[in-house]
C-alpha cells in the first residue's frame, strides 16, 4: 500500500523517467498477441504512417496517391501485407533491428540503449501501443 | 589481369590517401551544389540575386569599422582582405596554440575581438557575426579546402569522425547513415547530399537567412531527436573539422544557397 502510494508520487514528481512499455513475448520472429489485446484501427493506421511525425514516409513510399513527399531509403510498402504476417509486422515496427542488427528502421516501441535523446523523448517509445496496433492492422491490409 | 589489380591495390594501399571504410573517394566528392535544381543554382551564381551578397558587404563595413577599447578595425591588423582573407575559411577549423585545440572561424573572429579589439563575443548566429564570416568566407571562394591537413589536428579529425559515425537520438540514427549510404536519394521526396560543408554561412531558403554549419548540424540532430550540441563546444567544433577534412578539395562557395 505504502509501496504503491510511493509508486504513483514517484511517477508524478518524475516525468522524465521512462514510460512503461507493455511486456510483450516474442515467438519465431514475430510477437502473435497485439500490444493492447484487442486489434488495431487500419484507417487511423494509415492516416498515422501517413503523418510526417509518425516518420514512416520519410524513408518508405507506398500506396498514397495524396502525396508526393515519400521517401526512397527503404521498400515500398505496397505489398508488405503478402510478404509478412501480422506478427512479423508487428516485431518489425515494434524493433526492427531484431531482424537485421545494422538496419536504419528505427525501433518504435523501445525506450532504452539510445544515445542523447532529446530532452522531449527521452524515456519514451516513439509510439504507443496503440498506434504500433492501428499501423499493423493497416500493414496487413496492403495486398496486391 | 588478377596479379595486375593486386599491384594497383598494393599501390593504392601504399600511396594512396588513407580512406577509412565507407568514405567517399575524393573524386566522388560533390557540394550540395550538385544536388540543387537550376535555379537555386542561378541564385547561388548570381551575386545580385544571392541573398548572402548582402551579409558579405555588411561585413565588408564592420571589417572596416573601429570597434573596442583598443579603437582597431579588422583592417588596421589585416588590411585588404581580398590579399589577406584569401584561402583562410578554407582550412578552418585550425588549430589554436594558444588554446591547444582547434577553433572554428566564427570562435577566431571573437578571439581576435577580445585580445586585439577588446571589443564583447558576437553571439553565434547573430547579424554580424554571420556577416563578418561571410565576408571571409567570400574571400575564400573557389579556393580548395585544406582543412586538417596540420598534424596537430589528428587526434580531432578523429573525435569528429567518431561521432560522425555515432548513432544518436530516438530515430537512432548517425551521419553516416544519411550523407555516406544514402546521398542520392530521397528522405520524404528532399534530395539527401553527401552533407558537404563547402559554402558555410549560406543562405537556406527555409530559414530565410543566412546561417553557420553549426546551426545545420543541430538541426540533423534534432531532426534524429538527439539532444544538440550547444554552439561552440568541442564536439561540433569536432564534427565540423572532420567534416572540413572530408570534404578536402572541394572549392568554397561562400556564401552558398542551399533550398
Ligand atoms: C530511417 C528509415 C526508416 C523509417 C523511418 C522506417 N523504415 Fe521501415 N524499413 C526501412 C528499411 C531500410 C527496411 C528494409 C529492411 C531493413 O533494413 O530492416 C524497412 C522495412 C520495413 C518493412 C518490411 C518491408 C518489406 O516489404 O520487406 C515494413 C513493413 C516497414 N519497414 C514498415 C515501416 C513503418 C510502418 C514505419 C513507420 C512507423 C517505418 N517502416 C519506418 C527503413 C525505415
Ligand atoms: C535522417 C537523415 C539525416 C541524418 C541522420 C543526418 N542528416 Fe544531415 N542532412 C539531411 C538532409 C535531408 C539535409 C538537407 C539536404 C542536404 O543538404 O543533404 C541535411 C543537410 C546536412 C548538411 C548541409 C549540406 C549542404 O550542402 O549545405 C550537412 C553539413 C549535414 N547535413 C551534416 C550532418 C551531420 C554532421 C549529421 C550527424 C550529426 C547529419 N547530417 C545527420 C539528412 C540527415
Amino acid at each position: 500500500m505504502i509501496a504503491a502510494l510511493l509508486m504513483a508520487s514517484l511517477a508524478i514528481t518524475l516525468p522524465a523517467q521512462a514510460d512503461e512499455l507493455v511486456p510483450y513475448t516474442i515467438v519465431g520472429d514475430g510477437i502473435p498477441v497485439s500490444l493492447t489485446g484487442s486489434s488495431g484501427d487500419a484507417a487511423r493506421g494509415r492516416a498515422l504512417v501517413l503523418a510526417r511525425t509518425t516518420t514512416c514516409i520519410l524513408c518508405h513510399s507506398g500506396p498514397f496517391p495524396e502525396t508526393r513527399f515519400q521517401g526512397d531509403l527503404a521498400p515500398d510498402l505496397a505489398g508488405a501485407g503478402n510478404r509478412w504476417s501480422e506478427s512479423q509486422l508487428r516485431l518489425r515496427l515494434v524493433d526492427a533491428s531484431r531482424f537485421n542488427p545494422d538496419t536504419i528502421m528505427p525501433s518504435y516501441y523501445r525506450n532504452d540503449g539510445f544515445v542523447r535523446v532529446g530532452r522531449n523523448f527521452a524515456g519514451k517509445p516513439i509510439l504507443s501501443a496503440a498506434e504500433i496496433e492501428d499501423i499493423v492492422a493497416f500493414l496487413v491490409t496492403l495486398r496486391d | 589481369m588478377i596479379a595486375w589489380r593486386a599491384i594497383a591495390a598494393a599501390i593504392l594501399l601504399v600511396t594512396g590517401p588513407a580512406l577509412l571504410a565507407g568514405e567517399i573517394p575524393s573524386d566522388a566528392r560533390r557540394s550540395g551544389y550538385a544536388f540543387m535544381g537550376p535555379d537555386t543554382r542561378a541564385m547561388q551564381d548570381d551575386d545580385t540575386a544571392n541573398p548572402g551578397m548582402l551579409f558579405v558587404l555588411d561585413g565588408e563595413q564592420l571589417w572596416k569599422k573601429t570597434t573596442g577599447t583598443a579603437e582597431k578595425a579588422c583592417a588596421d591588423c589585416h588590411g585588404d582582405a581580398r590579399g589577406s582573407m584569401k584561402g583562410v575559411a578554407a582550412r578552418y577549423p585550425a588549430f589554436d596554440k594558444a588554446l591547444g585545440r582547434p577553433i572554428t572561424l566564427d570562435q577566431r573572429i571573437n578571439l581576435c575581438r577580445a585580445n586585439h579589439q577588446q571589443a564583447t563575443p558576437l553571439p553565434y548566429e547573430s547579424r554580424d557575426l554571420l556577416a563578418l564570416s561571410a565576408f571571409v568566407g567570400r574571400q575564400s571562394r573557389g579556393v580548395p579546402i585544406t582543412a586538417g591537413e596540420d598534424p596537430q589536428l589528428e587526434p580531432f579529425v578523429e573525435q569528429g569522425r567518431k561521432l560522425f559515425m555515432q548513432r544518436e537520438g530516438q530515430l537512432n540514427l548517425a551521419c553516416t547513415n544519411c550523407h555516406d549510404d544514402n546521398f542520392d536519394k530521397r528522405l520524404a521526396g528532399a534530395p539527401i547530399t553527401q552533407g558537404q560543408p563547402a559554402g558555410y554561412p549560406l543562405y537556406r531558403l527555409e530559414w530565410q537567412t543566412l546561417g553557420s554549419l553549426e546551426r545545420r548540424l543541430r538541426s540533423c540532430m534534432s531532426g534524429v531527436r538527439a539532444q544538440a550540441y550547444d554552439y561552440g563546444s568541442p564536439e561540433l567544433v569536432a564534427l565540423e573539422l572532420y567534416l572540413m577534412s572530408r570534404a578536402r578539395g572541394l572549392p568554397m562557395e561562400t556564401p552558398a544557397v542551399r533550398p
